[in-house]
């Protein structure tokens, strides 16, 4: 057991993180081209034409794992503001400094394909609907975030006051997933349930379930290539760091 | 596979501003982020190297 918690602690610190991280990115990066390439061949050349709304559909190949991941990347996002705020953990508040800019792009994503999916469907870019601003309040969390630690020069400080934020603004999270079945709203009730079959062709599913795998997996090797630079450029003035760059 | 022509792959129904819209900002944003990334970790890098550079002539004119 000691043992065990001593080997976990051991990547928890900057020195053994940095090069940990920088073995593991090809690895995320190869499996992300693989299941995007995967993904895009099944979205464009396998799945049908839909019955309702044609070729239109195709956006929901990108629409929902953006969306997907810009509320899993927040929860992670606030799980490693918490533990570095109960902890102490550097790393840790690192982790979701790194985190924040990627979930605001899959969010900023996540609008942008839902207003272009909007405008033919429903005839609107955008409503004030309840899905829909809920998202909206996610994008503005993670800028906030990100506005927060910049505007703060201690960076132990500014972690902690991130983390808060981080961890209040998680409420919103079962807001925006549960809005379709809460509220009346125009967006349409989630294509995936745990309790029922799932409401489309089959390799429509793949094609979703790949794409939303080859964004995850770009998530993890973009936060682990910005996590890099931000251990560099707040260790900079420790030992390691100065023989870790040759 | 549903289409018969290149053309008819790039029309997408009559819906290719929205399809096309949609996958090309994706395209641009998900090139684009690594890209930031890979130059952050650059810049910090050279900075690093520079100090550590200029660390080392310090102390070789102070045996001098």
């Amino acid at each position: 057991m000691r043992q065990s918690l001593i080997q976990w602690f051991k990547f928890a610190s900057p020195q053994s993180f940095y090069p940990l991280a920088g073995r593991m990115i090809p690895w995320f990066w190869a499996a992300a081209a693989v299941f995007g390439i995967a993904g895009l061949w099944i979205s464009f050349f396998v799945a049908p034409t839909d019955a309702q709304q044609g070729e239109g559909y195709r956006i929901i190949f990108v629409h929902v794992p953006a969306s997907w991941m810009s509320m899993f990347i927040y929860v992670v996002m606030a799980f490693w503001a918490g533990r570095g705020l109960a902890l102490n953990t550097r790393v840790s508040a690192m982790m979701a400094q790194s985190l924040a800019p990627t979930g605001a792009l899959m969010a900023a994503l996540s609008l942008w394909t839902g207003a272009l999916w909007g405008k033919p469907m429903w005839g609107a870019w955008w409503v004030w609907d309840a899905r829909l601003t809920s998202e909206l309040i996610l994008f503005f969390l993670y800028l906030g975030f990100m506005a927060l630690q910049a505007a703060i020069d201690d960076p132990r400080r500014a972690d902690k006051a991130g983390a808060i934020l981080a961890l209040v603004g998680v409420v919103n999270i079962p807001i925006i997933y549960f809005s379709v079945k809460w509220w009346n709203t125009l967006h349409q009730g989630s294509t995936i349930n745990l309790n029922k079959a799932p409401s489309m062709a089959q390799t429509m599913l793949w094609g979703m379930l790949l794409m939303a795998l080859a964004f995850w997996m770009y998530s993890i090797a973009v936060a682990l290539m910005r996590v890099r630079a931000i251990i560099l450029e707040r260790e900079r003035h420790t030992e390691w760091v100065k023989h870790a760059v040759e | 596979m549903q289409w018969n022509s290149v053309g008819e792959f790039f029309a997408m129904g009559g819906y290719a501003l929205y399809v096309w819209g949609s996958f090309g900002a994706c395209a641009i944003l998900l090139i684009a982020e690594p890209f930031l990334a890979k130059r952050r970790l650059k810049q910090i890098r050279q900075s690093l190297i520079r100090e550590r550079l200029a660390d080392e002539l310090e102390s070789q004119q102070r045996t001098q």
